[in-house]
């Protein structure tokens, strides 16, 4: 496990061709480690059959809704957690 | 069956049901999967409800330590009850407080705590609830007829993995007098999901005081 609970991370911005659960409004966007999973079979192989291993670790990302989105949506603030796949993560920006 | 003659795939269905057919005779004939084990497996997700879930909350509310036990590790407690918390993904119990309200989405597709709510509703597939959980929620649980304040720290989860997630809606007040089984038929499937209160009405109907 590369990050600890109240880390900041960022998320990769990177495109990814194929199936894969980072969906792409947190791309490229700060958050902060709230939870450490565990560590689950990697569904971005397991989706072609494979058998998804290395196990890859899972963390809950909280990101604040300004982070999120630029133009002020009416109805306050929020937080917004999203469970993230390790190598989805970089060191916060 | 055996010898392909099928009758026109597309009687009336919509695309998407005639896809999973498709899909469903092509494993079958791959012999990746077995018809028994496919019906089996469909049995197995209409038959949970939300009945399992209500009786995990309605004991989270009677019982302070089975609640620390619940947001702990909700698939022990689950089989501490006898229930089902069905194959691998992990369940994560949220408790809504006066100060903090929890609400579910799978902004990618219906991830479900299908084990322990049944299947999800159809609004919950819908790309409208997918996108607008994220975008504006409180809009969402305005419409839902939840209005959170502003004091109120809205969190919405994304279930995009293997965990899923069952929100512990807060117990309606004046239900002191009620029994865990009466407390869990107050329990709604959507209070579970973070949309909605506890059936606080229902409540008052089976009290006798008002």
């Amino acid at each position: 496990m590369m990050y600890r609970v109240g880390e900041p991370v960022t998320v990769a911005a990177r495109a990814h061709d194929g199936h894969h659960r980072t969906p792409s409004y947190i791309k490229g966007k700060t958050g902060r480690i709230e939870r450490v999973h565990a560590t689950f079979r990697n569904p971005e192989t397991r989706a072609y059959g494979e058998d998804g291993l290395p196990e890859m670790p899972l963390y809950l990302v909280g990101f604040a809704r300004s982070e999120l989105w630029a133009d002020a949506l009416a109805g306050g603030e929020y937080r917004v957690y999203v469970d993230v796949f390790e190598h989805w993560l970089e060191e916060a920006k | 069956m055996s010898d392909h003659d099928h009758a026109p795939i597309n009687n009336g269905d919509e695309p998407a049901a005639v896809r999973v057919r498709a899909l469903e005779e092509l494993l079958v004939e791959k012999g990746v999967l077995r018809a028994d084990e496919i019906r089996a497996g469909i049995d197995w997700l209409v038959s949970r409800t939300p009945a399992d879930g209500a009786r995990l909350v309605a004991r989270s509310w009677v019982d302070p330590e089975f609640k620390g036990r619940l947001l702990a590790d909700a698939r022990s407690a689950a089989l501490e009850l006898g229930l089902d918390p069905g194959p691998s993904p992990v369940v994560v119990a949220l408790e809504n407080t006066g100060s903090v309200h929890h609400m579910i989405v799978c902004t990618l597709c219906s991830c479900y705590p299908r084990a322990l709510l049944g299947p999800p509703p159809a609004w919950y597939k819908s790309l409208p609830y997918r996108s607008r959980a994220v975008s504006d929620p409180r809009g969402v649980l305005a419409e839902f007829g939840l209005e959170i304040r502003d004091d109120v720290q809205l969190r919405v989860l994304d279930s995009t993995a293997d965990i899923r997630y069952l929100v512990i809606p807060r117990r309606p007040p004046g239900t002191d007098e009620l029994s865990e089984e009466e407390l869990a038929a107050l329990v709604t499937r959507d209070s579970m999901i973070g949309v909605a209160e506890p059936a606080a009405g229902a409540a008052s109907l089976l009290t006798n005081d008002d």
